[in-house]
């Protein structure tokens, strides 16, 4: 399996020039807890990072390396106390909590360990979540919604409740959710780690597909095997990017997959 | 927030939201409910009651006439009466207005329109084996103008009874069934103390009929069996002199009349006319024999204790009101903590703070409109409940049903808030992270 391995080369990346088509630009971000008195985190100690459109990237690290916090910051859920973030040509680390939600909803896709559906919505109607605070009519784009659930296999369930689906049912309602809005790209937090291996392999293959059909996809985990789809590997330490791999596809998988997501 | 709350289709989907989640907690948000419908229902049929009450008063006070001044004779004060009693045997107590009062009214008082004094003597009065407790009403022609009373059959007594004191007289309609079961009145005669009278009308008093019956039923004895004479007649078969006869005794009391009503042109001249009544019979009268009775300030007593009434029954509902609104908000404030997870995740998909503050608002509302509609309802029902199975009368305005409602609204607002603003203040991180 042919790999290119970048293991040698330290962190930061260099930031590309101004016109290239990476979507995520971190510089020099930092973020840091305030616990009272002389108690100070430093969660993330100046991250350099830029993510192309299109890519496959798998952010990993041990626990208190900086990667929760670094999902938190990619996912406009927080924002750094130093640094940068331009996400798709704007400046997100200055945006007020009201731009932020706005943009969690337009540009970011979440998809949970937990799935995070709202248990009192059915499956269709938690699709239609981020739609309703993007204020879009929702009976114009209900067709969509209905496309989307057939997409990942749940056509045959818009209006069933969260409780009566299986984990990995769910969880895909979770991936249809993540992608009505056309984000700029979907951010998976361990999107596998509360299913069992077979499900999980088969929400991983959702998740590859929609990256086949152009979808910028961050997944956070610490499973080697999830991490072994994405293109490229960002393993984090001490708050700042350890190694940065990139890595082809398995040969095996991509031929599999002709169909390809149409989103 | 503001964009959602203006188009309303987003606002529509917002409140269906709202019902859908308290529907999720059924028991929790009836018993939620119940507060504000407790509260709601108080305010309405408290001031029902409240307005009912204050009804019935203000009826019996117009009765009397706003343009009338009544002038009623008073036994003395305890102590002159004791004076009296304890006086040589056979001495009579004498009081009350007299005909000089009378006189002395009607040329002094501006806007006086005329006088009609009044002789009220208790008797029995007979009709074959019937014999009824009356008051035996001595007046004057033109009593059922002023005292507001209608002839319902016959006359009433004419000037000419008056002045031949003519054993004629009238009886009231309550009276007439007791005497007359069968027969019909006119034209025959009543035997009142040892003279007979001849029955020549039948009135009808402007109050309500069953309402006197009633009260007489509690009392013992009817209020209106009255027989009015002609008062030359009740001078001359009476005497001024009335002698009372109880066990090993007899009290005399020598009362000339016993109530005066004096009629004034109009509401303006009451006024004027109240305290200069008051000076001219204080001149004449050494001790405190009458009183003055004037509806029109009744009147205004009666609505201001109305009014008093009002505020005192509506406090209280407003308190209930006021409690129902801290169980909503202590209900609303449990439901943001349960549902942390629920805010983030809304959050994290694209809900601004104001949009999460609407959310729980809207719910919060349709919970306290939802309580103030069933409120209004039971609130209705409650009145026509009370008056149904009591005498009590109820009266449900408008204003009072609307004041209800809107109350639970503000209240929805207002206890909404600060669990609507504490859920919207979350940390989306924190929020996600809950449970």
């Amino acid at each position: 399996m042919p790999m290119q391995a970048q293991a040698g080369q330290p962190a930061p990346v260099p930031p590309p020039p101004p016109g290239d088509n990476s979507i995520i630009r971190l510089e020099r971000i930092e973020k840091t807890y305030f616990l009272g008195g002389e108690n100070i985190v430093r969660a993330l100690a100046g991250v350099d990072l830029s993510i192309e459109e299109g890519s496959f990237v798998a952010i990993m690290g041990p626990s208190g390396s900086g990667k929760s916090t670094m999902l938190n910051i990619l996912g406009c859920l927080d924002r750094p106390t130093a640094g940068r973030y331009w996400l798709g040509g704007e400046d997100v680390s200055r945006m007020s909590d009201d731009e932020l939600s706005e943009a969690r909803g337009r540009r970011i896709g979440f998809i949970f360990q937990s799935y995070n559906l709202i248990a009192q919505l059915t499956v269709i109607e938690n699709i239609q979540v981020p739609l309703f605070y993007r204020g879009v009519d929702l009976k114009a784009t209900y067709d969509r919604c209905v496309e989307l659930a057939r997409l990942v296999g749940l056509g045959d369930r818009l209006h069933h409740r969260p409780t009566q689906l299986s984990g990995g049912q769910q969880q895909r309602v979770a991936v249809a959710r993540s992608l009505v809005n056309d984000p700029l790209m979907i951010l998976a937090d361990e999107p596998t780690g509360n299913l069992d291996s077979r499900t999980g392999a088969e929400v991983l293959d959702l998740i590859s597909r929609l990256n086949e059909a152009g979808k910028t996809i961050i997944l956070v985990t610490h499973d080697d095997k999830v991490a072994a789809r994405a293109h490229r590997v960002v393993r984090m330490k001490d708050g700042l990017v350890d190694q940065d791999i990139d890595q082809l596809p398995p040969a095996a998988r991509s031929g599999g997959n002709g169909r390809g997501a149409s989103c | 927030m503001l964009k959602r709350l203006i188009v309303p289709y987003q606002f529509v989907i917002t409140v269906r939201l709202g019902i859908k989640s308290l529907l999720l907690h059924k028991l929790r948000s009836s018993l939620t409910m119940l507060g504000i419908i407790f509260g709601v229902c108080s305010v309405i049929a408290m001031l029902a009651i409240g307005e009912g009450a204050s009804y019935e008063a203000q009826e019996a006070i117009k009765k009397l006439g706003s343009n009338n001044i009544l002038i009623r004779s008073l036994k003395p004060p305890e102590q002159a009466r004791q004076q009296g009693m304890g006086g040589p045997r056979g001495m009579q107590l004498k009081y009350g207005l007299t005909y000089a009062d009378s006189g002395r009214l009607m040329t002094t008082i501006p806007g006086v329109v005329r006088l009609l004094p009044m002789r009220i003597i208790r008797e029995n009065v007979r009709f074959a084996q019937n014999e009824v407790p009356c008051q035996v009403i001595g007046t004057l022609p033109f009593y059922p103008e002023v005292g507001g009373a209608e002839v319902v059959r016959g006359r009433f007594l004419a000037p000419m009874d008056e002045q031949h004191q003519e054993n004629v007289c009238v009886i009231t309609t309550g009276l007439a069934r007791r005497l007359f079961p069968i027969q019909d009145p006119l034209e025959h005669s009543v035997r009142i103390d040892t003279f007979y009278y001849r029955v020549i009308g039948i009135i009808q008093e402007r109050s309500q009929p069953e309402q006197r019956t009633q009260a007489g039923k509690m009392e013992g004895q009817p209020l209106d069996n009255n027989v009015y004479i002609p008062l030359s007649t009740s001078r001359t078969r009476f005497g001024e002199i009335l002698i009372r006869r109880s066990a090993g005794s007899f009290e005399a009391e020598e009362v000339q009349l016993h109530q005066i009503t004096v009629q004034m042109r109009d509401t303006a001249a009451v006024e004027t006319a109240d305290p200069q009544i008051k000076t001219l019979l204080g001149r004449f009268h050494d001790q405190n024999d009458y009183e003055i009775i004037v509806p029109l300030q009744l009147l205004r007593q009666a609505e201001q204790t109305k009014r008093i009434f009002s505020i005192v029954l509506g406090s209280i509902a407003a308190i209930s009101l006021l409690v129902g609104g801290i169980g909503i908000m202590n209900i609303m404030l449990a439901t943001v903590t349960e549902r942390t997870r629920e805010i983030g995740i809304r959050r994290a998909l694209g809900a601004k703070r104001s949009d999460i503050t609407l959310q729980f608002l809207v719910e919060t509302v349709v919970l306290s409109v939802g309580g103030g509609l069933i409120g209004v309802m039971v609130g209705i029902l409650v009145p026509i409940l009370v008056s149904s199975l009591t005498t009590m009368k109820t009266i449900v305005t408008p204003w009072s049903v609307l004041l209800a409602f809107s109350i639970s609204g503000a209240v929805g607002i207002i206890f909404g808030l600060y669990p609507a603003k504490a859920a919207a203040k979350l940390d989306p991180i924190e929020a996600l992270r809950h449970e």
